[in-house]
């Protein structure tokens, strides 16, 4: 057990009393109270728990909050600048009504969010490569697609 | 025709859980309603007089004579509520209430659509809430069969028309004028001689005066009048979705929650010998761990082992490092490859017959063709993204539950026979679902959680990881179809037989299949062909099945539509004209019956899927064009679908054009939704999804090994809706059977190679 310190979307956040090898993912649910980021598989393999790590997409699943340390998490709750100021992709994901259940669209925007900040305006065959590793059971992958070219016409990166 | 396969009671009986219809038959013989007893035909006002000024409207429900006004406006003097699903506060803030639980299939957005149609006023105004749990308020509240839309469509509209008339009355009250002469327009009523308007919230005091309406009394809306319905409306909580807001039953905490997991046999209906509970006990953060013995009822409570820890990474390495000792007596020993070369075997030979029009027999002997094909598909899981869970807490004598269940009705009589509670100590908070498919249909986490609940003093929340979701759920059942259809020498069907196996659950009686397991001639839906025989081998089964998508339809659509276009081939005739004569003379097979097949409205979807699908263009070398059809909870779809197969075996489908009719799209967003899902599921489904077991236990564990669809291998999806003046039907399923085999058949045009085995990587094929 041991106390932890990460930072969260620009937060300082103290975690007493944590096994290390914690995944980021419950560290942010159970410890911090920070739900919107979830759990699918516990093995990398769906994508619904993607977060940023330094603005890279990574699987909290599978990443132990010791590995956070020091760094700069952006979790979904973080990605608008304010509640006013979504990010573009949020915004096209309500334009689209990208949504059925909803359950692995945070793990979406957080990887098409990273896709955006390193490729402005991405091909269907970018999104596609980019986004592979995000399962939606719902299957709206069509308007997946549609969301993130419409937030990159619209600038993409928030 | 043979219309008595088609007999009203058929349909249904595929399409819904059988459980469901048993307990609805039950309800209409109690009821001296017709309608949904939540919009009673009559009903008397009871007016609560509050000092101050302001009335609370309430209505009192016929038959129970409960109040209104008790829940709505409450304290809040001065609220026109005239049903369980309107307030109109004098702030103007109009609340609907949302019924049914949200499992993506956007009917907490829907519902209330049809509500603030018809009770005029903008959506943009309209706040939507969750209702609690309560049938004599809501009516059924349940997330299955499709059967959402059929079943409210009336009893919501006149809710919110209804309201709607109170409020002109009150505004012609106020004018001395004739109600005839007012129209409601947009949360206002207008005064059409004078021009004058009261907005909603100014009427709403004095609407809350006047008697309620029969429903029955009151107009309804033409649809040429609608102005919301139809429209792109994006889900109520997608603002919320996208910004990561606590919604699902995954995110309910509590304070001092602890989180627990509860430890099955691998193999299905295995007991508790022993197990290390004491060594559990002393790991890092683990609080308790015990044995429930369970009851071991199908869907309730298996014996198992739950671990109670302080966080969910603590109680998954506990169930890590716990080791149990498994009575297996009681367990499965069951075998996916025995299964099917067992199935194999009995197909091969004639079975019971369970129902036969016509002469089988003389339409073999006359035919001047015989085509056989062995059609096989596997068990398969629900995989909703977001695992089973539940929270729980036992207090004060009550059992709050928080859970995301799709029969939320069906939990406190459930629980007050395993726990040996009150029924009305049961209180089920709905959240929403990170996906339904039928699996939470059956309460079995609930079950789990309110038991473990029960044992201690804090509240609890039941996490299932992956693996013990893969490894327990209730499984779509896998079949086997032995198929024999006649052509006569003018190239017409004259005879389908299919020789099959229905499973029963171990221990019944028998005869009665497993959920989603039974075969019926309707099934076959073509009407016009005179010689038919089912003939059913029945095996026991212990493998735990359950309703999945589609319940039925979703495999045999793939079957029966696929051996169509094998006889199509056979007789040397175009599919597409086949399949229309199989359909005969646009009519109601059993007229009177709206849930009865239709045979006017599959021959107009099939007709605008070969339209718009191109149906009988050339294509090019390595490409093909399949089509299939299927009516399913009351839906008519035909899908056409474009592949490309590459290096013999590496299928690309490009475009799947889907025709349909439901009678009226209520939410162009969420509908096409559904649509565009199911076609990705059939996808996903065909690509490589198989769950086997051996001894008893499922050898899939996560998504490496139970794969779904991933963003690069979809298609160009098309939809195009026949609108009809019959009433709106649900999309949750009907847009799903047909996908499978107009896929299938395509593969076929483009390769010459007929599948009949699931999922198409048995057969050697990839999706890519």
């Amino acid at each position: 057990m041991a106390t932890i310190q990460v930072n969260v979307n620009g937060d300082d956040r103290t975690i007493e009393s944590i096994d290390p090898n914690t995944p980021l993912l419950w560290a942010l649910r159970d410890h911090l109270g920070m739900v919107g980021t979830k759990f699918g598989c516990g093995k990398g393999l769906c994508g619904a728990c993607t977060v940023h790590m330094n603005g890279i997409a990574i699987r909290s699943c599978s990443t132990p909050v010791s590995a956070a340390v020091g760094q700069a998490i952006t979790t979904i709750e973080g990605l608008a600048e304010s509640s006013q100021n979504l990010h573009p992709l949020q915004e096209a994901w309500m334009e689209e009504d990208v949504p059925q259940c909803g359950y692995c669209q945070a793990g979406q925007i957080m990887n098409a969010a990273a896709l955006l900040s390193s490729n402005s305006s991405p091909s269907d065959e970018d999104i596609d490569n980019a986004m592979a590793g995000n399962l939606c059971r719902c299957g709206t992958y069509t308007r997946i697609r549609k969301a993130i070219h419409s937030a990159a016409e619209k600038g993409g990166v928030a | 025709m043979n219309k008595d396969l088609y007999h009203y009671d058929l349909i249904p009986d595929v399409d819904m859980p059988a459980e469901f219809i048993e307990r609805e038959k039950a309800r209409e013989a109690s009821k001296d309603e017709r309608e949904e007893s939540f919009i009673p035909r009559r009903r008397f006002l009871k007016m609560t007089g509050i000092a101050g000024g302001g009335l609370v409207l309430a209505f009192a429900i016929s038959r129970s004579q409960r109040a209104e006004g008790a829940h709505h406006g409450g304290g809040d003097h001065s609220t026109f509520a005239p049903n369980a699903f309107i307030q109109i506060k004098p702030d103007g803030s109009i609340v609907i209430a949302a019924k049914n639980p949200e499992v993506g299939q956007g009917i907490k957005t829907f519902l209330p659509m049809i509500v603030a149609e018809e009770l005029e006023v903008p959506w943009e105004s309209v706040t939507v809430e969750q209702s609690e749990i309560d049938r004599e308020r809501f009516g059924v509240q349940s997330a299955g069969g499709s059967q959402s839309t059929p079943r409210n469509w009336n009893p919501l509209r006149q809710a919110g028309a209804v309201a709607r008339t109170m409020l002109v009355s009150a505004a012609a009250q106020k004018w001395s004028v004739d109600a005839s002469k007012c129209k409601a327009d947009q949360g206002y009523v207008i005064n059409e001689s004078s021009g004058a308007r009261l907005s909603y919230a100014e009427l709403a005091t004095d609407a809350a005066k006047l008697p309620v309406p029969d429903a029955d009394s009151v107009t309804l809306k033409e649809r040429s009048e609608y102005k919301l319905l139809g429209k792109f409306i994006g889900g109520v909580d997608n603002a919320d979705l996208v910004t990561g807001k606590p919604l699902f039953g995954i995110d309910q905490s509590l304070p001092g929650m602890l989180y627990a997991v509860y430890v099955k046999c691998p193999s299905f209906g295995g007991a508790v010998k022993h197990a290390n509970l004491e060594e559990i006990k002393s790991l890092p953060g683990v609080v308790n761990a015990f044995v429930l013995k369970g009851n071991s009822v199908d869907g309730q409570l298996m014996p198992g082992v739950a671990i109670l820890a302080k966080s969910t990474y603590e109680a998954f390495l506990a169930e890590k490092a716990l080791q149990v000792s498994w009575d297996k007596a009681p367990a499965s020993n069951e075998s996916w490859i025995e299964m099917k070369a067992q199935a194999k075997e009995l197909t091969s030979k004639p079975g019971p017959v369970a129902e036969e029009q016509g002469d089988m027999d003389g339409a073999i002997a006359s035919a001047s063709k015989v085509v056989d094909g062995y059609y096989t598909y596997p068990f398969l899981s629900h995989s909703n993204l977001e695992p089973q869970n539940c929270t729980a807490w036992y207090t004060d004598g009550k059992m709050k539950l928080w859970a995301p269940s799709q029969t939320p009705q069906g939990i406190a009589g459930m629980l007050s026979n395993l726990l040996e509670i009150d029924q009305d100590a049961v209180e089920i908070t709905q959240l929403r679902i990170g996906g339904g498919f039928g699996r939470r249909l059956i309460n079995d986490f609930v079950c789990e959680a309110a038991a473990i609940a029960k044992q201690v003093d804090v509240p609890i929340k039941l996490m299932w990881n992956r693996e013990s979701d893969m490894a327990h759920d209730f499984y779509r059942v896998g079949g086997f179809h032995n198929l024999k259809g006649t052509i006569d020498s003018s190239g017409k069907l004259t005879g389908l037989q299919d020789r099959t196996v229905v499973f029963t659950p171990k221990g019944g009686d028998g005869k009665r299949p497993v959920r989603g397991g039974n075969i019926r001639a309707a099934n076959i839906q073509c009407p016009e062909i005179p010689n038919v025989r089912i003939e059913a081998h029945h095996l026991p089964l212990q493998v735990p099945c359950g309703w999945w998508r589609a319940p039925g339809s979703c495999s045999l659509g793939w079957v029966y539509q696929s051996f169509i276009d094998e006889l199509a081939h056979a007789a040397g005739r175009d599919h597409l004209e086949f399949l229309l004569e199989q359909f005969g003379e646009p009519r109601w097979l059993q007229p009177g019956q709206a849930r009865a097949f239709n045979t006017e409205r599959a021959i107009n979807v099939t007709k605008l899927a070969a339209e718009k699908g191109d149906w009988g263009q050339d294509m090019k070398s390595g490409q093909g064009r399949g089509i299939s059809f299927y009516f399913s909870h009351l839906g008519y779809f035909t899908e056409v679908a474009e592949v490309t197969v590459e290096n013999g075996n590496q299928v690309r489908v490009d475009r799947v054009v889907v025709a349909a009719d439901v009678g009226m799209l209520l939410n162009k967003a969420g509908g096409e939704n559904q649509v565009e899902g199911s076609v990705i599921d059939g996808l996903s489904t065909l690509a490589g999804q198989e769950i086997s077991f051996e001894e008893g236990a499922v050898r899939q564990t996560n998504f490496d090994d139970y794969p779904l669809l991933r963003m690069p291998a979809q298609p160009k999806i098309e939809i195009h809706w026949m609108t009809t003046d019959y009433a709106p039907t649900g999309l949750g399923e009907p847009a799903f059977p047909p996908l499978a085999a107009a896929v299938t058949n395509a593969i076929h045009a483009a390769t010459g190679k007929r599948i009949r085995t699931m999922p198409i990587s048995k057969e050697g094929f990839q999706v890519v």
